[in-house]
């Protein structure tokens, strides 16, 4: 492939375009500059990192090394999952919710994508695997985190209707109904507004990324479709998964509604 | 061997601390008692509604071996605010009780009413139709008049008591009024702070 290689002064000139921008705003007194500055220096040195990983892993292809990396990925999504609601489950809920479900579903698509659909050699190649597993999490991530937020805010304010539909004998699933699939809703409307534009609004970014790394446009265009749907099945079963556990958490063995095992965010 | 309709042994939950009380079919407990005495809170707990430490039987089964779907079916509460989730009255109702309707002044048009048009008052005494619907064995009513006019409290009353009667259903009725818990009630039950 015809990649053209960026050299630092091409890479120091976007950088000086970041920094005149720091310094407008600065002289506007927007209080923007140093939030800009340090954003702009953490995805430098973020990026730069997960470069030097990379390189390291592409060559080792060491399999405990590949389910390490993929573990500290998990990780991290997890806790950013559980940092993204407002009120979240207490204790040790609050995390494995979220990174249970995100596992089963990321993990589960891109091992299938992997194995049947891009089979690299071996299946866990990490040049496929990472940046496929990545772009899955991340987008799982959004959209759990939406789903987990607007179940227990909802569940939180329609208590009153929730109990009264509970003191008329409906099971908690019945009396949750309306609350969860809204949860389900707002976790899917991403990935569904992502794909109705995708091509006509936007290019997306893995595509674009191929294009500039010289693929034929049609081998990008089937890929970012494919990753499309993967993203589409990862982050609806997701949610589905994790917005039932967490509903199903806050409801105890009686059916009773246990808002006390939410905590608010401090 | 008959047993009460309903009965609650050492019941605790919140400031109630050890509480038994017994309610024969066809009967009505009456109970009043201070804010923050654990009125409502003793009605959500026999509704199982809330956890609780105490035991509490329905014609001698123990709550925890009914399925809490079925318990709550058949020791139904009704809340003082009654809350909805359809955008209209009849969407709440599976089977309509016509002769109730007509008791609390309701005619089966208003089954098409909007939610968001109704005064307290009218949720209130629908929230209590909607309850009767599956006609409970037991009825767990926290203040069911306290947004009524006195016709309409009458009317509210008649109809529990004609329930009553129907069906032998027993009735724990909460109310602020000592006058209305000795029209209502057969036994009295005074909660104080901490009792």
């Amino acid at each position: 492939m015809n990649v053209i290689a960026l050299s630092p002064f091409d890479i120091g000139l976007a950088a000086g375009l970041v920094v005149s921008l720091a310094g407008v705003v600065w002289a506007q007194r927007l209080a923007l500059a140093k939030p800009l500055l340090i954003a702009a220096l953490r995805a430098m040195l973020q990026l730069g990192l997960i470069g030097l990983v990379l390189q390291i892993l592409f060559s080792s292809l060491h399999p405990g090394l590949i389910a390490l990396v993929a573990a500290f990925m998990l990780a991290v999504a997890g806790y950013e999952v559980m940092s993204r609601q407002q009120r979240r489950l207490a204790g040790w809920w609050g995390y494995a919710v979220g990174a249970v479900a995100m596992f089963v579903s990321s993990f589960s698509v891109a091992i299938l994508a992997l194995v049947v659909m891009v089979q690299p050699e071996p299946w866990y190649a990490p040049q496929y695997a990472i940046p496929l597993l990545g772009m899955l999490l991340g987008n799982t991530m959004t959209g759990i985190a939406l789903g987990l937020d607007r179940l227990t805010q909802g569940l939180w304010r329609e208590r009153a209707q929730i109990e009264a539909r509970l003191a008329l004998g409906e099971a908690w699933y019945e009396a949750s109904a309306g609350v969860r699939h809204e949860a389900v809703r707002s976790a899917l409307t991403p990935i569904i507004n992502t794909m109705a534009a995708a091509g006509v609004v936007s290019l997306p970014g893995m595509m674009t990324g191929q294009i500039l790394g010289g693929s034929p446009p049609m081998e990008a265009v089937k890929y970012q479709i494919l990753i499309l749907f993967l993203i589409a099945a990862g982050t609806g079963f997701g949610a589905l998964g994790a917005v039932h556990m967490a509903a199903r958490r806050v409801f105890d063995e009686r059916q009773r509604l246990r808002l006390e095992r939410l905590k608010a965010k401090l | 061997m008959t047993h009460p309709r309903l009965t609650a042994l050492a019941l605790r939950t919140g400031p109630i601390d050890g509480i038994s009380v017994s309610v024969e079919a066809g009967a009505c407990l009456g109970i009043s008692g201070p804010s923050g005495s654990g009125k409502s809170l003793l009605l959500r707990a026999i509704a199982d509604l809330d956890p609780h430490a105490g035991t509490i039987h329905l014609n001698g089964n123990a709550q925890t071996d009914v399925a809490p779907t079925e318990w709550r079916r058949q020791v139904t509460w009704v809340a003082a605010e009654s809350a909805w989730w359809a955008d209209t009255v009849g969407a709440h109702f599976t089977h309509r009780d016509d002769p109730a309707w007509t008791a609390l002044g309701f005619a089966s048009e208003s089954a098409n009413w909007e939610i968001s048009r109704l005064s307290t008052g009218e949720k209130q005494r629908l929230g209590l139709l909607r309850a009767l619907q599956h006609a409970p064995l037991v009825l767990l009513l926290d203040e069911p008049t306290s947004a009524l006019d006195a016709s309409n409290t009458t009317r509210v009353e008649a109809l529990i008591a004609a329930y009553r009667a129907r069906t032998g259903a027993a009735v724990i009725w909460v109310s602020h009024d000592p006058a209305q818990l000795d029209r209502v009630s057969d036994t009295r039950l005074a909660l104080g702070v901490g009792s």
